[in-house]
């Protein structure tokens, strides 16, 4: 169970509705693990001390930094990354959102502001402009200013919501 | 990327056994609970446990319950605290938790935590190659030294922000400690040896940037608990942004009013202006009277001094002070029941917790 | 515009769907097989002689490869041809906290961190330089062996008219300093590069870079390779801003260690590393004098600046000339004088930061208009409405000006914000602030002497429809990649997501500078549009063979080639393409651009002209805490004079996205450096490399944002497109320094404007002082000779009267050579 300090680290996890089994070093941490033994590149890095929210994903539903969560921590937890927000080929009505309200410039804080979004709207499905700047005030973004960002999650939301009624 | 250095991995499931591996330690283990403070410390080397003994399992340590008391477990997440709108009672609680960090640490990073948070400085909070360009300094003394929670060199080298000290000065930069402290909370720690005690949140707390805890490295600080004594409360937090930044002053408090406006009972605690939270003596002086505007100046003339900023944070140290007293007179202002709205700018948003989701 | 199809339309970028999938693959998501990690061993001295370096113990530990010192890397590198005076890894000294002195190749990251350590540096310290009056005052060490002289790098000095006589004849003159404090890009993705070898063995080098093409002539150089056995390949950049418009010596040593391992090697920088890397603005300390007539108009401005160049050379000359050259561009200025001086100090190296150079000379213009106004009892806005200077001008310092729509941008934003019943007129705590500015379309002249195209675009359809583009410019985020993607649409009648464009990458596509100096959209665009009308002329000779439709009645709109008489008859866009390939060959085409030669003659005169400028203007109102010094902006009116906008959506991104930063820089941003005290150490560190306490506002510093787009085409540009990418970031900083004045009555000269300077000023207003805090003065520098050049109204012709004549080095035909064939060389300004 405790694996010594130059032994690999191996734990199961649910990874976008998939259960892997990964072999790692153990001090990384979950975001090393996802984008070095995963190969999933989407979660990106800014800082990797929890100052910027590059590397959010969503742990169990909620979202975290991935940089500040020990892969060993990570046996048998979900964990929802960029790479599975889609629904098969159909993107997530926040991804239409972002790619059409100019969210998205760089795109490399994108992937930590979409978990973070989706996360917000599961929990509150007409959240107001004031609890989106709040949600997502843990997200750096050099590009955009927010507001493009904003109107993304509000259209997002407006079509979750008329899909919701039809 | 930054990467943490080689340890050994403890999962506890309770926290008996959380203490017993700490025990065994022998100094060399140390607790993770959400990791926000730990695992970046452990990148840039600042702490460097030989054993990393995680809660993450120890249920125990996430329940919550209210009765007569409020008691919160250790392992219970800000995030939490922020969304449960049973502990909006404790308001002091509520607005510090809901100004820590952001959202998304809020998610990872525990009470417990919080209360532990190792303290900060300027010349500390930063990269092992940052702190080899200045020479390190006393908090983490140099290559060979392991600085781990209250296992520390004494006199080896220099506290800049002090050059002529002989202490550290790193600062207390918990939100949540001040907060609780007003609110008369008692904290539970528990070791293999002594099994558990009970203590004052104030006593937790030593004026010292590197044994800033009372705290043995062998126990686990299981829960917190609030008592109801109908006091009404506040947090007010001095930070440049409105999300991320660690205070550069937090000021709490909690009053109970009687009949007439008559203060039966008061404790302020200002945050982040020295190694621990400073729980103001003066707060007795204010029972009995009411918060007249020269009750409340004369309150803020006795306890300014208590205020010393030091180059150990954001923004000017002298500002802090400045703003210091403007935030003591503030949260009496606030608690008489003074409408927040028609507060000045900077008041208005250090007491402000905008929408809080998380 | 109206007939467009594409052009003005708000759409979905054409990378859009690619980054909200997480799908685009900056640099350091490229994984390959057998990838050898590599760290940098950094300086802790800021400045110090390297007296040896031991690696044999490194050398032994785990999974080390390869251990590379300055000896390996005899040649010296930087951007500009004038200042090369950077070295992969340094030889004999270092010149700041983190310059690079070795590098470990290993098979984990960790292996090459680790052994790092055991790298074993003996150093002597040298006595260090801290700031521009240190560097003035000291002589000796120097900090490099080139420059004008001890540890000044440049000194520039040009004058434009006699501005003493203008200034003596002036009815008021108006002396004030001040300062603009460094501070960084922070892009939110570090620097990254992985280096490796083709099957056929040649290199390739991946980068997170702004300037490939660049990155290509100096890593070729630097390993002493023919540049045609490197490939340089542009990963799409997450956030430049100019952060990544200089060679970095990572690039050059991941692919020197490719080429000895023969393995992938990558090295992706920490955060800290990142801002030792910098580049970013520069301290400035001004001193602007500027002479008026009783009602405000300027009859002459004197600017001296002084840099804190940091380490290295970088950017810094072009910089330094940057915080002179477009003070003229935006108000009538009849006689100029401009002297700038750049130090080097023992920091991280400053360079290009959105902005570049101006900024800062911006900020003190823009300021002092308001206190001139203020003085004379004028309302700020009209003051500046009275003097704009014209379209088509040529400026007292030959900046030849195309279109400007800076009144209408004057009069949107004094409309949206109430101007006339706010200014002055709030109550206290309450202000609104004006400023405006100007920003190039692209710099006149390459960082390096040539007369060939700065963008190039080749276009290959086949019988599948597909059209397939090919660019050297960069997609930094901006939509680079949407801009010729929708430009090439809208000429060939086809949607922008059908066309596959391959970009930034040096084997593959012709050659575009960069994307810097906002010169994409202008430049690339204007290459673009030449490729495909070349196509479509194609397409049409063969359509119009085929069905008996005269050329010049077809019409290429929504996927088809059609007669505008009859729109019925024509053709599907892939059976057109498959006509025009049976009677012309494979179809294939390019274009090109280069700038028309500018009619600065003199020295220096190569920095600041463009094809055309962009203007900004921005009211900004603000609330300040008089009882803490506090500031919020609750509101920021912009327009942008951006010709035509390409795709809406991007264009306010753009703005938005520049007023955001321009935030983070007014108000709390700041690179500042440490130094610790003298007798105990000699230590000098950036006080604050980290996210957390570099202050980069967030979603809750986001006040309002009203934006305006100002379209006024400018017959230079594609479509008529102008600039968006940097000029509207330019006068926020101003803005708000001048609301924050009308809300409190304090003057915050200086950079950033954080709530104890206020607090300060508000202050010595109680007291009955100044209430201003800034500068207190400029120091005395012995600027040497001036260039004087007279200024077209006064028979100058472009050259410095005592200057001795250069050979020239470029092409002065001065004509725009018009596209002719298909496949011509070159066609400058590129007419529609």
């Amino acid at each position: 169970m405790t694996p010594s300090i130059n032994e690999n680290a191996r734990i199961t996890l649910t990874v976008n509705g998939e259960s892997k089994d990964v072999l790692f070093a153990p001090n990384k941490t979950l975001l090393e693990v996802l984008r070095e033994d995963l190969c999933l590149t989407g979660t990106k890095h800014g800082c990797e001390l929890g100052e910027c929210g590059a590397c959010a994903v969503l742990m169990n539903g909620r979202p975290v930094l991935s940089c500040l969560v020990l892969g060993l921590e990570c046996d048998g937890a979900t964990v929802e990354t960029i790479e599975g927000l889609a629904d098969d080929a159909r993107l997530h009505p926040l991804q239409e959102a972002f790619a059409d309200c100019g969210a998205a410039q760089c795109g490399y804080c994108t992937p930590g502001f979409l978990v973070t979004a989706k996360a917000l709207l599961d929990e509150r499905p007409s959240a107001t402009r004031g609890e989106i700047t709040e949600a997502l005030s843990g997200n750096l973004c050099r590009c955009t200013g927010y507001i493009q960002i904003f109107e993304a999650v509000e259209e997002a939301a407006a079509k979750m919501d008329a899909k919701e009624n039809e | 990327m930054m990467r943490a250095g080689r340890f050994h991995y403890v999962a506890a499931k309770s926290p008996a056994e959380a203490a017993s591996a700490l025990a065994d330690g022998g100094g060399k283990a140390m607790l993770l609970a959400g990791g926000t403070d730990l695992v970046p410390n452990m990148k840039r080397r600042q702490q460097m446990p030989e054993i990393v003994v995680s809660l993450r399992q120890v249920s125990e340590l996430r329940q919550l319950h209210i009765d007569g008391e409020t008691t919160i477990g250790a392992g219970v997440t800000l995030a939490d605290i922020v969304r449960d709108p049973r502990l909006r009672q404790h308001g002091a609680l509520f607005r510090a938790a809901a100004q820590v960090a952001t959202p998304l640490i809020r998610n990872s990073a525990t009470i417990g935590g919080n209360l532990c948070l190792d303290t900060r400085c300027n010349y500390y909070n930063q990269n092992y190659e940052w702190r080899q360009a200045i020479d390190f300094c006393k908090k983490a003394p140099g290559p060979a030294a392991v600085a781990i929670e209250s296992v520390v060199n004494d006199g080896d080298g220099t506290c800049w922000v002090a050059p002529s000290s002989p202490r550290c000065w790193a600062v207390s930069s918990s939100d949540s400690a001040p907060a609780l402290i007003a609110l008369g909370a008692r904290v539970s720690l528990l070791s293999s040896k002594d099994g558990e005690r009970e203590i004052p949140l104030e006593a937790l707390f030593h004026d010292d940037g590197m044994r800033y805890m009372t705290k043995r490295p062998d126990e686990v600080l299981t829960r917190v608990t609030i008592p109801h004594d109908g006091v009404k409360s506040t947090y007010w937090k001095l930070r440049r942004r409105g999300s991320f930044d660690f205070p550069a002053l937090g000021v709490a408090a909690a009053l109970r009013l009687g009949t007439g406006g008559i203060v039966e009972h008061a404790r302020i605690v200002l945050g982040a202006v020295a190694s621990r939270p400073l729980l103001l003596s003066e707060s007795s002086l204010l029972v009995g009277r009411t918060l007249t505007d020269d009750a409340i100046a004369e309150f803020v003339d006795a306890t300014a001094k208590w205020a010393k900023p030091l180059d150990n944070t954001d923004f000017l140290m002298t500002w802090r002070k400045q703003v210091s007293k403007l935030f003591l007179a503030g949260v009496l202002r606030e608690l008489r029941g003074d409408d927040v709205e028609t507060f000045p700018l900077l008041a208005r948003r250090a007491s402000n917790v905008g929408e809080a989701v998380w | 515009m109206s007939g467009h199809r594409v052009v003005g339309k708000p759409r979905r970028r054409v990378d859009g769907r690619a980054k909200v999938t997480g799908q685009t693959r900056f640099a350091d998501d490229l994984q390959f097989p057998r990838t050898l990690h590599c760290k940098l061993l950094r300086s802790p001295h800021p400045h110090a002689r390297i007296v040896s370096i031991d690696t044999s113990h490194a050398n032994l530990a785990p999974g080390v490869h390869l251990i590379l010192t300055g000896r390996d890397f005899p040649v010296t590198f930087g951007i500009l041809p004038v200042s090369m005076d950077e070295e992969p890894l340094c030889r004999d000294k270092v010149r700041m906290v983190g310059d690079a002195v070795a590098a470990v190749i290993a098979a984990t990251e960790e292996e090459a961190a680790a052994a790092c350590e055991l790298i074993d540096v003996a150093y002597e310290p040298l006595k260090t330089i801290a700031d521009p009056l240190e560097a003035l005052a000291n002589e000796e060490p120097r900090i490099h062996d080139h420059g004008d002289h001890g540890n000044v790098h440049k000194k520039v000095a040009l004058e434009f008219g006699d501005v003493d006589a203008s200034l003596a004849a002036a009815d008021h003159v108006f002396d004030d300093t001040f300062f603009y404090e460094g501070n960084t890009h922070l892009a939110l993705e570090q620097h990254a590069a992985v280096a490796l070898l083709d099957p056929d063995g040649r290199l390739t080098l991946h980068s997170s870079t702004q300037v490939p093409h660049y990155v290509h002539r100096q890593v070729a150089r630097a390993l002493e390779i023919p540049a045609h056995k490197l490939r340089v390949v542009a990963a799409p950049n997450g956030g430049g801003f100019g952060g990544k418009t200089d060679v970095f010596n990572h690039e050059i040593i991941v692919a020197k260690a490719a080429l000895i391992t023969g393995r992938p090697v990558r090295i992706c920088l920490t955060r800290e590393e990142v801002f030792l890397c910098h580049r970013g603005r520069h301290p400035v300390l001004m001193r602007l004098r500027t002479g008026v007539k009783s009602d405000g108009s300027i009859v002459a401005m004197d600017l001296e600046t002084l840099l804190d160049g940091g380490a290295y050379g970088s950017y810094g000359v072009a910089s330094t000339f940057y915080t002179g050259q477009l003070q003229t561009v935006t108000y009538h200025v009849p006689r100029y004088r401009f002297r700038g001086c750049r130090t080097f100090t023992n920091k991280p190296p400053c360079g290009p930061k959105r902005g570049h150079g101006t900024p800062q000379p911006r900020f003190g213009q823009e300021v002092q208009l308001d206190k001139i106004a203020i003085a004379l009892g004028r309302d700020p806005a009209d003051l500046r409405l009275q003097q704009l200077e014209q379209p088509g001008a040529l400026t007292a310092n030959y900046m030849r000006l195309g279109t400007i729509a800076l009144k209408q941008c004057i009069e949107k934003v004094v409309e949206g914000s109430g101007w006339r019943d706010k200014w002055q007129r709030l109550p206290d705590g309450r202000g609104i602030g004006i400023a405006c500015s100007a920003y190039l379309c692209g710099a006149g002249l390459p960082i390096y002497w040539n007369d060939l195209p700065h963008s190039g675009v080749q276009l290959k359809l086949d019988r599948s429809g597909l059209v397939t583009l090919f660019c050297g410019a960069t997609e930094v985020g901006q939509g680079s990649d949407d801009v010729l993607a929708g430009i090439v649409a809208e000429v060939l009648g086809v949607a922008p997501h059908e066309i596959k464009l391959l970009t930034g990458d040096t084997d593959l596509t012709p050659v575009d500078l960069g994307s810097y100096s906002s010169r994409v959209t202008l430049m690339a665009g204007n290459a673009a549009i030449q490729a495909a009308e070349r196509a479509r002329a194609i397409i049409a000779a063969g359509v119009s063979a085929k069905l008996g439709i005269p050329e010049d009645r077809l019409v290429f709109a929504d996927g088809r080639v059609f007669d505008a008489e009859d729109p019925a008859q024509g053709l599907s866009f892939q059976d057109a393409v498959i006509v025009a390939e049976g009677k012309h060959g494979i179809i294939g085409t390019t274009g090109s651009y280069r700038p028309a030669v500018s009619a600065a003659k003199y020295k220096g005169g190569g920095v600041g002209p463009s094809p055309s400028y962009s203007y900004s203007a921005s009211v900004v109102e603000v609330e300040v805490d008089r009882t803490s010094g506090w500031v919020e902006v609750k509101k920021v009116w912009i327009a942008h004079d951006i010709g035509i906008a390409l795709n809406p959506v991007l264009a306010r991104g753009q703005v938005e996205g520049s007023v955001y930063m321009a935030l983070g820089e007014a108000l709390m941003e700041e690179s500042a450096m440490r130094r610790l005290p003298a007798r105990l150490s000699n230590a000098l560190v950036h006080k604050f490399p980290s996210m957390l306490e570099y202050k980069s506002p967030t979603t809750m510093e986001m006040p309002e944002i009203e934006t305006y787009l100002i379209e006024e085409p400018e017959p230079d540009g594609p479509f008529g497109a102008k600039e968006v990418g940097q000029g509207p970031l330019l006068p926020i900083m101003p803005a708000i320094a001048n609301a924050i004045f009308d809300a409190v009555g304090v003057r915050i000269d200086e950079i950033p404007i954080t709530p104890d300077k206020i607090f300060k000023a508000l202050r010595e207003q109680a007291q009955g002082r100044s209430p201003r805090v800034g500068p207190d003065s400029f120091p005395a520098i012995e600027w040497g000779e001036v260039s004087i050049v007279p200024p077209p109204s006064e028979g100058g012709d472009g050259r410095a009267i005592n200057e001795k004549p250069r050979k020239s080095k470029v092409v002065d035909s001065g004509v725009r050579l018009a596209p002719d064939s298909p496949g011509a060389n070159v066609g400058d300004g590129v007419k529609r």
